[in-house]
């Protein structure tokens, strides 16, 4: 099943299928790691639901809703 | 000297391994127009001295932060004799991105493969040898911590940096190998150095590189024309980026052997369930900050004072009377602070004081040396001890890892004023003191995000408004039988706060328009501060406020003495009941008719002027405001007040008396000393992190027109109640008018 990252639930587990998003924002989630075939495990979310943290090739990352909906996953069983 | 660059990831182990590299050699400067630390040392054990330079941790070598252009153009342009990669071991993927970039680079590189120690404590396993192979470089495994390593690490280095090195990609494997290839040549023809990196970049469309080489920019679009890639068309960036990491996942998958299961809870996953917690996490981090005040500035310490008599102090009659006890146990802060000015600057001062008096000096420059020099530096580094108190505990919860934590709690509320989670805690610090809460902009990476909150600081009331606060309204509550005095102050912390939101939202959709910045950040794992970095940075600060305090804050000292102790006719005046004669009064006359809108401008009798140099003399520092009016309410009582018994509150209740002041007046007057110019000490700092004099000249403005706006609307609304419907209306109107106008530019095509 394929949605955007900013929809997974807390403990779900998926594989990166693309990247949108422009400019800036697009190039820095690539320099973090965020890019295709790269495995992510949705972690937690802050207080008031926004932002979220993620595992990340070995790594806690944070980022917000609307960063983490350019992200299009492919949700692990 | 050779010289050689540490470079890699945040929080990669950099500066432990510079600190441990250059030992006590090492000192701060300021890159040129930006400022983001340069950290320069020497490195001794090699039979040569090597310089050691420290570059900004950064992720990778694109151009859209500071830190990597910073990073970027040292490598490029200073051409160090070789560069040192430090990777964080347990976190090997993300931190070879970087080293991808930087092989491409003609720089001898050498890998520091740290963290060793923290890999092997985990049971795991990394293949250093294979690592080196691949790479092609010199990988050495060390730890920064535990000092192992670090002798081999230098050797390798500085072998490497005897012959040159040629830049290797990557991406060859990647279907752009060959426009990278051909690029690379059309630049080698045209005899650009780094012909390999500049092709990469090019290909990648980075702005700085389409700008220096735009005629080789046709082969990219050429090529472009051609290209279609199934995920990403023909966006190379991303491409660039997706061929490093899928290199780094295909080639040292094998390197890494992880011994226990993947996604076991560590102790930082742990501490992150508490201090993370969806309910518990913004009440414990409120319950950290309250601590931390508490220790610093409390007078009262763990609240113990009802368990002792008032006035209560076993160490009466010995020097230490009234420094670490008064009817309570005062915090280790307020100890520190006290022990520092009443027992070590007093005497020294004093003794100074007397040794200048003993040289029998003429009066002029013996008050000059002690009233004003000394005067003034004593109460510029008073201060001193709880600036770095608090900027000790920042350190410890920036160094620990919770500072990431606290900025992943709050963004969702600080996006909504166009800041993102970082802005907090500067803002928070400035409740203590303005100085190291504007240093600690520094973790902003948004130069937009950076002004707007060194601009607000301010306006979160410091220690040192806190006397004017008391004073004025302890005098009010008494003068007028208006309110209580705790309320008036608390009122006053609000309406800072407010001003602050305010300002901040108004920069935003005016003058600092903009994206707000992204927030797309590591969380680092937990640990434990270490001493030795800790003190690193607090010597840092020091260094940096006593410079500032021995050059422009002394000369300011000077201006302001010599004018409130000189008259026109050059003569020095001789008792301080005369003080309405001098060169300030005369200025405070003079400029007293600008106050009229705030209440205490040329209403007032002819003795009106001294709010007007109280104001003034709060630049030095603003306690000085009610030492000032202390010395001022002689004009009216004869004899000078002393301020330190009540607080100042009976020299402002003389002052009311001998002005006719009124009490919006009075309110006025407390919210333009809070949210005007803060004092020299905020200034010079505000200049040093500011990132350029315009800035800084616009940020000397803003302080004056917000707090002369400010206090006008409270003195003329407090006075004439119906004025509030016309300031309503007019803030209803500016507000509209800059919707308007920002709907009318977002509906015209936008200049990119």
């Amino acid at each position: 099943m394929e949605k955007m990252l900013s929809e997974f639930a807390v403990g779900e587990t998926g594989v990166i299928r693309n990247v949108f998003g422009e400019g800036k924002i697009r190039r820095r989630l690539f320099d973090m790691g965020v890019t295709p075939g790269a495995e992510v495990y949705m972690r937690k979310k802050a207080p008031l639901g926004d932002p979220i943290e993620v595992n990340i090739r070995g790594y806690e990352l944070t980022l917000r809703k609307s960063e983490a909906a350019c992200v299009a996953m492919e949700v692990k069983k | 000297m050779k010289k050689f660059a540490l470079a890699g990831n945040p929080n990669c182990g950099k500066t432990t391994l510079f600190n441990l590299l250059t030992g006590s050699t090492a000192y701060v400067g300021n890159w040129p127009g930006v400022t983001v630390d340069k950290r320069e040392g020497t490195y001794k054990k090699l039979g040569e001295p090597v310089k050691i330079v420290d570059l900004p941790g950064i992720y990778s070598l694109s151009p859209y932060t500071p830190e990597e252009v910073i990073s970027r153009n040292f490598i490029l342009e200073e051409k160090p004799d070789c560069v040192i990669n430090v990777v964080d071991a347990t976190n090997l993927e993300r931190n070879l991105y970087l080293t991808t970039q930087l092989l491409e680079i003609d720089v001898p590189v050498v890998i520091a493969l740290n963290m060793m120690d923290a890999v092997e404590k985990a049971g795991d396993k990394i293949d250093a040898h294979t690592l080196e192979k691949k790479l092609g470089v010199p990988v050495i495994t060390v730890s920064a911590l535990k000092n192992s390593g670090v002798g081999e690490l230098m050797k390798r280095a500085f072998e490497a940096g005897k012959a040159p090195r040629t830049g290797v990609t990557v991406l060859k494997d990647t279907p752009l190998s060959h426009l990278i290839n051909d690029v690379k040549i059309a630049l080698e023809a045209k005899g650009v150095e780094n012909p390999l990196f500049h092709a990469v970049k090019l290909t990648e469309k980075d702005e700085l590189e389409v700008k220096s080489h735009s005629d080789a920019l046709k082969l990219v679009d050429d090529f472009k024309k051609t290209f279609k890639n199934d995920t990403f068309g023909s966006d190379f960036e991303a491409l660039v980026a997706d061929g490093r990491y899928q290199y780094i996942s295909r080639n040292f998958a094998n390197v890494y052997t992880k011994k226990g299961e993947k996604n076991l809870l560590s102790k930082s996953d742990k501490a992150d369930r508490v201090l993370t917690h969806r309910v518990w996490s913004i009440p414990l981090f409120l319950v950290i900050l309250f601590a931390i005040f508490h220790v610093t500035f409390s007078e009262n310490f763990l609240f113990l004072g009802g368990l002792f008599p008032e006035g209560w102090d076993p160490l009466t009659g010995t020097a230490f009377e009234g420094v670490l006890f008064g009817g309570a146990i005062y915090s280790p802060g307020v100890m520190i602070f006290n022990t520092w000015n009443d027992v070590i600057l007093a005497n020294v001062f004093g003794w100074i004081g007397e040794g200048l008096k003993a040289t029998g000096m003429s009066a002029w420059a013996y008050g000059l040396l002690n009233d004003g020099i000394l005067g003034g530096l004593s109460s510029v580094l008073s201060f001193l001890p709880q600036i770095l108190i608090l900027f000790l505990f920042f350190s410890i919860l920036e160094d620990s890892g919770y500072m990431a934590r606290v900025a992943f709690i709050l963004d969702r509320i600080f996006r909504k004023f166009g800041l993102s989670g970082r802005a907090f805690m500067p803002m928070i610090m400035g409740f203590g003191c303005s100085v190291p809460a504007m240093i600690n902009t520094r973790t902003l990476a948004d130069e937009n995000e950076r002004t707007a909150t060194i601009r607000v600081i301010p306006f979160f009331s410091c220690g040192a408004k806190l006397p004017i606060l008391m004073a004025i309204a302890g005098a009010i509550a008494l003068s007028s039988g208006l309110g209580s005095a705790d309320i008036i102050t608390y009122s006053m912390y609000l309406l800072g706060i407010v001003v602050a939101i305010a300002s901040v939202l108004l920069m935003r959709n005016t003058t600092m328009k903009g994206d707000i910045p992204p927030f797309i950040m590591e969380l680092p794992a937990y640990h434990a501060p270490r001493f030795s970095s800790l003190m690193i940075h607090l010597w840092d600060k020091t260094k940096h406020f006593v410079k500032k305090a021995f050059t422009i804050i002394l000369a300011s000292v000077i201006v302001i003495w010599f004018l409130s102790n000189f008259t026109w006719g050059w003569t020095m005046i001789e008792s301080e009941e005369h003080m309405n004669q001098s060169i300030l009064a005369s200025l405070g006359q003079f400029v007293q008719p600008l106050f009229t809108p705030l209440g205490f401008g040329s209403q007032l009798n002819s003795y009106g002027w001294v709010f007007a140099v109280a104001a003034v003399t709060g630049l030095l520092a603003k306690e000085d405001v009610i030492g000032t009016f202390g010395t001022l309410a002689a004009v009216f009582v004869g004899t000078i007040i002393d301020t330190e018994a009540d607080g100042g509150v009976a020299a402002v209740q003389a002052m009311i008396s001998g002005t006719g002041i009124t009490v919006p007046a009075l309110i006025a007057f407390i919210a333009f000393n809070m949210l005007t110019i803060p004092c020299f000490a905020a200034v010079a700092t505000a200049k040093a992190e500011l990132p350029d004099k315009k800035a800084f000249r616009y940020t000397l403005l803003f302080w004056i027109v917000t707090s002369y706006v400010v206090s006008a609307a409270i003195y003329v609304i407090g006075s004439w109640w119906w004025t509030s419907f016309i300031f309503a209306a007019a803030l209803a109107g500016v507000i509209a008018g800059i919707a308007l106008y920002n709907k009318n530019k977002k509906l015209k095509p936008q200049r990119v």
